[in-house]
């Protein structure tokens, strides 16, 4: 991949890391992900929102694990356990995104990013931040700080 | 240690440090006055200490070298090297003196005649002050010779076999250097046997005492070929330190390793708290991985990992204890500056206050010591500002015009207790009720219906302030509450007592650290959970085996123990998990105490008790009370840990309890007992409450089944016919009604009866106090149960009732008897104070008889007076003299109170010491 030889991000290019969820591709901020990992236990937190899988434990850390298609209002996976995790960090605090599938980091211009269509849910229109049009297909990027934050939390905080 | 001591052997290590440098100095300038005068002070404090202190063998030999210091100074006595030397002497021997003090407490046992003689000489003979013998280096005849005998040794070696194999591994030269520079080292310095170490270096092998023992002989007589004198060999070659009349510059009887006093003044390096805290962080993941390690070891015990696994677990927890002990400090730094503050509030409110402090010593977390600096100042200043009276106030309460301001610390278990207390005005809990009604924290029939206890714990609302006026000091009503909330975010808990008059006490509990705490792990519906070890009781198992069962009133859960009934909170119905996948049957019950409230969690399974590492809950599951973190178990699975008192908000059983978080029983015992009351509701709709602990049993009846016999209503019991009447008083009739209605049974002996109620509500613990008005027949009287008015059922109007009078006399509650106790042990204001107000006697406790008498001045009349006379006829004596003027209390019985074992003083004596005042009672407790 010759991009990886291209600076992390120029102001010009943005790098994102591409995932699919329930056949939608979505690209999370590539200098927001810690590492990507495969299936791993995920154990369950009574009382906590749906969209919260529960907690696993990564190399001794504790990870807060998010359903994505939970987050996304879709439907769940048939394997519950198959999901692959996307790290990444907020507030010093480590969260695991699941996702059904990862690809490779794209490194895409700014001047191609577009902004939210009016017509997508305004429950997706809060969690994207705009899209890139890619050959096949659209991928919307993720906002990592508002896909974490769900209304309960939001009400403690 | 003794403090005193300690901060002894501080002050002298620090003067002696501080000298270091400057004895050198007076070495080479003895007659700079100025290093005189600080060597003499320094022995003159030392010299007046250790008579204060006891420390006898420092106060001779300071005193010694002080004189000669005193002659020194008043230019009666010449600068002579052999007085410096002995003074020198002196100085290292005060130093190792110091030093064993700082490590077994007591001063070690040494003869320092030949110090002291020789201090004494230099005194009484400044003219002939004689010339210092010969070094034991010069009497040896210098460095040299003891390198020749070095090299002789190796030659007598190479000529013996035993000792060949085990050195000729080893370079002849190193051997010989090693050789020669422990001998020089011991002839310089003296000191412990440098050779033997030096050989055993050397050795290939282990080293006999025989070897040892060959290799002196043959230096001896090395030496000895070498004209050293024969004494000054002996003196080198023993294995034990030398005679100190063989060398003037000998060591200390009690020599400190040389390099000990090399690092004396580098003892404490300063380290980055960051650091400190990422090398936690480090730790506390190596305490998981090593869980998990031991858990895969549990799987296969014959695994080739299981020695140095074990190995790692051990060093695995000394390296957290060291870790945190690096972390402690002594609890004084959250103090320092405690006394400015007392002394400035003081000033500022014209009181004299004086500040006593103990147990600053008492280590604690870096973390707890800062989050409790706050709460600490906070309540200094409402003691200062609140709690002490005026000088004027104090002295017309006959107190001294000085106020006391009491900061203590300790550990207690797992613990650190903090108690501030003063000897104040005390909290006035008729003030505080008034204060509540108009602040509107309680309507007045609320804080009618309080107990004192109840009303103290006002203070910890938020917005509550006694203070008449708002001062510059406090005042303002963000006080308490803040503190409380504060200790309690750590994990702490506060508790008030206060007695109106002498003061007032608060008692903080905090875990001595926060970040690895004992847990047990349990499960519940396939889902482990961790429990703070510190919040539980007990574990209980409720099977049908174990002959207890959970029953439940109303829904709700409850579990008789021993004698009383304990709440439940169900965790799978708690967490909304499936009841499917739990294990009901043979549940286990875990006790858990949440201040002053106990209540019983339902579990699947208990597992281990395990040390976890506790990690912040997520921030998006923060909002959820009900856990306080998480952590990692062996398996490597992420468990969530279960915080009681949000599990009790939860559940809502901690509603009742939550005015009432004091957890002192003699307070308790002062202000009415705790009692569990069943509330249940009768036809009328009325909420009743009766004492549980007198409940029987809670059966079922349908109306159906009750018959009338012989005019009275009945229902077939167990074999036999059991009254049953209605508690609002009506007659239960019998009716086609076919619903089943809650029966509390209540037994006498063989007798049964039962009273009918529509309708169980709850069971809430309450302070049942004694003076309650009775309204009616069937009523005890009024007391407020979850903020309504709830009659609390006389059962024994029901027993009159249903048995006729004559039967059921002997039984009625007669008159509460009074009893007078003269003893102020702790096991009569603990134990047998509560156990006879529980029995149902009205107890009075007196600490003198002198007080005793008072109550007789004063009118009281009592049923029985026990007295506590054991082992002491001066003290029985006391007690007659005392009773003599008693005049009305001539027929009162008097009981002889005596612990098993220490023996009550002979009848005999007693009869005679109280024959003419009392016809006593022998008796016992």
């Amino acid at each position: 991949m010759t991009s990886a030889t291209l600076p992390m991000d120029d102001g010009v290019r943005c790098g994102l890391v591409s995932v699919r969820v329930n056949g939608q591709a979505f690209g999370v901020p590539v200098l927001r992900v810690q590492d990507v990992i495969a299936p791993t236990p995920i154990d369950r937190v009574p009382l906590a929102p749906p969209e919260v899988a529960g907690s696993l434990n990564l190399r001794g850390r504790i990870v807060t694990a998010v359903d994505l298609r939970r987050r996304l209002g879709m439907p769940d996976r048939d394997t519950p356990h198959a999901a692959m995790s996307v790290i990444v960090e907020r507030g010093g605090e480590l969260y695991a995104l699941l996702i059904d599938d990862v690809g490779d980091v794209l490194w895409l211009s700014q001047t191609e990013h577009e902004a939210n269509p009016v017509t997508l849910a305004p429950a997706w229109r809060d969690l994207c931040d705009g899209l890139y049009r890619l050959d096949r297909e659209l991928l919307l990027v993720l906002n990592v700080d508002r896909v974490l934050s769900l209304s309960s939390a939001n009400i403690a905080a | 240690m003794d403090d005193l001591v300690g901060d002894f052997i501080a002050e002298t290590r620090e003067g002696l440090e501080a000298l270091d440098s400057e004895l050198v100095r007076f070495e080479q300038h003895p007659d700079d006055p100025e290093i005189l005068g600080n060597v003499f002070r320094l022995i003159h404090t030392i010299k007046g200490t250790c008579g204060f202190l006891g420390l006898t063998r420092l106060q001779t030999v300071a005193h010694a070298a002080e004189n000669v210091l005193g002659a020194f100074r008043d230019g009666s006595l010449v600068v002579s090297t052999e007085a410096v030397s002995a003074v020198l002497e002196t100085v290292d021997l005060i130093r190792s003196i110091i030093d064993a003090l700082a490590r077994t407490g007591a001063e070690p046992v040494g003869d320092d005649g030949r110090l002291i003689g020789r201090l004494e000489a230099v005194f009484a003979a400044p003219a002939a002050a004689s010339a210092p013998p010969a070094s034991l280096v010069e009497r040896l005849g210098g460095d040299a010779t003891l390198d020749a005998a070095a090299e002789i040794l190796l030659a007598r070696i190479a000529g013996e076999a035993a000792l060949l194999a085990l050195f000729e591994a080893t370079d002849p030269d190193v051997f010989q250097g090693a050789v020669r520079d422990a001998l020089c080292a011991r002839a310089r310095n003296g000191g412990p046997d440098l050779l033997a170490d030096a050989l055993r270096r050397c050795a290939s092998a282990p080293l006999s005492e025989a070897c040892l023992a060959t290799v002196r002989r043959h230096l001896a007589e090395a030496l000895a070929s070498l004209d050293a004198a024969p004494e000054a060999v002996t003196a080198l070659l023993s294995a034990s330190a030398p005679p100190q009349n063989a060398a003037p510059h000998a060591a200390p009887p009690v020599a400190p390793p040389p390099a000990t006093e090399a690092e004396a003044g580098a003892q404490t390096i300063r380290v980055n708290v960051d650091s400190l805290e990422h090398l936690m962080t480090v730790v506390s993941e190596l305490v998981l991985i090593r869980n998990q390690l031991i858990q895969t070891l549990r799987a296969q015990p014959e695994s080739p990992f299981a020695a140095p696994l074990n190995r790692l677990n051990q060093v695995t927890s000394e390296l957290q204890e060291g870790v945190m002990t690096t972390r402690m400090q002594p609890i004084a730094g959250a103090w320092a500056k405690m006394p400015r503050l007392v002394r400035d509030l003081s000033r500022d409110l014209g009181k004299k206050i004086e500040l006593v402090q103990h147990g600053q010593e008492t280590e604690l977390d870096r973390q707890v010591l800062e989050l409790i600096k706050d709460p600490l100042t906070h309540m200094i200043r409402n003691a200062a500002d609140h709690g002490l009276e005026t000088p004027a106030e104090r002295l017309a309460a006959g107190k001294p015009d000085a106020g006391r301001i009491t900061l203590g610390a300790r550990h207690e278990g797992g613990a650190i207790i903090i108690e501030v207390s003063d000897d104040g005005r005390g909290l006035s809990a008729a003030r505080i009720r008034a204060k509540a009604v108009s602040s509107g924290i309680a309507t007045p029939a609320q804080a009618d219906a309080m107990s004192d206890a109840e009303a103290l714990q006002l203070i910890f609302r938020a917005g509550f302030s006694t203070a008449a006026q708002v001062t510059a000091v406090s005042g303002r009503g963000v006080g308490m509450d803040v503190v409380r909330t504060n200790i309690e975010r750590i994990g702490g808990a506060i508790e008030l007592q206060s007695a109106e008059g002498t003061g007032t006490r608060f008692t903080i509990r905090i875990p001595l650290t926060l970040s690895i705490v004992q847990a047990l792990i349990v499960e519940c519906c396939g889902i482990r959970f961790a429990m703070p070890q510190s919040g539980v009781v007990e574990l209980v198992s409720a099977n049908d085996s174990s002959n207890r069962s959970i029953e439940y009133i109303n829904g709700a859960a409850v579990l008789r123990l021993r004698d009383r009934l304990l709440p439940l909170i169900s965790l799978q119905a708690l967490l909304g998990l499936d009841p499917r996948e739990s294990r009901r049957g043979d549940a286990c019950i875990v006790v858990a105490e949440v201040g002053a409230f106990t209540f019983g969690v339902i579990v699947d399974r208990v597992f281990d008790t395990e040390e976890i590492v506790v990690k912040p809950v997520s921030g998006i599951l923060r909002h959820l009370r009900i856990y306080s973190g998480a952590t990692i178990v062996g398996d490597g699975s992420v468990i969530m840990i279960l915080d009681f008192k949000g599990m009790a908000g939860e559940a809502g059983v901690d509603q009742v309890a939550a005015a009432v978080q004091s957890r002192q029983p003699a307070l308790e015992a002062a202000t009415g007992v705790r009692e569990a009351l069943l509330v249940f509701k009768t036809a009328h709709g009325a909420p009743k409450a009766a004492r549980l602990a007198s409940v029987a049993r809670i059966e079922e009846v349908r109306l159906a089944d009750v018959e009338i016999v012989d005019g009275r209503t009945v229902v077939q019991y167990r074999g036999g016919l059991m009254p049953i009447v209605g508690v609002d008083g009506a007659n239960a009739q019998p009716s086609s009604d076919t619903r089943a209605h809650p029966l509390l049974v209540y037994a006498r002996e063989d007798r049964h009866i039962g009273l009918l109620v529509d309708e169980i509500v709850d069971i809430v613990e309450t302070h049942v106090e004694p003076s309650l008005s009775p309204n009616g027949a069937g009523s005890l009287g009024s007391l407020t149960v979850a903020g309504r008015a709830t009659e609390l059922v006389d059962i024994g109007h029901f027993w009159r009732r249903l048995f006729s009078e004559a039967s059921a006399a002997h039984t009625a509650a007669p008159r509460a008897r009074r009893l007078l106790v003269v003893d102020q042990s702790p096991f009569c204001t603990v134990l047998l104070k509560p156990l006879l107000a529980r029995a149902g006697y009205d107890v009075t406790l007196c600490a003198t008889p002198e007080d005793a008498v008072a109550l007789h001045a004063a009118g009281d009349a009592f049923d029985l007076i026990m007295a506590d006379i054991s082992g002491h006829a001066a003290q029985a004596e006391r007690l007659a003299r005392a009773f003599r003027h008693a005049e009305r209390w001539r027929d009162t019985p008097l009981v002889q109170l005596a612990l098993a074992g220490t023996g009550g003083i002979d009848g005999a004596d007693l009869v005679s010491a109280v024959n003419d005042t009392l016809q006593p009672v022998r008796g016992a407790a």
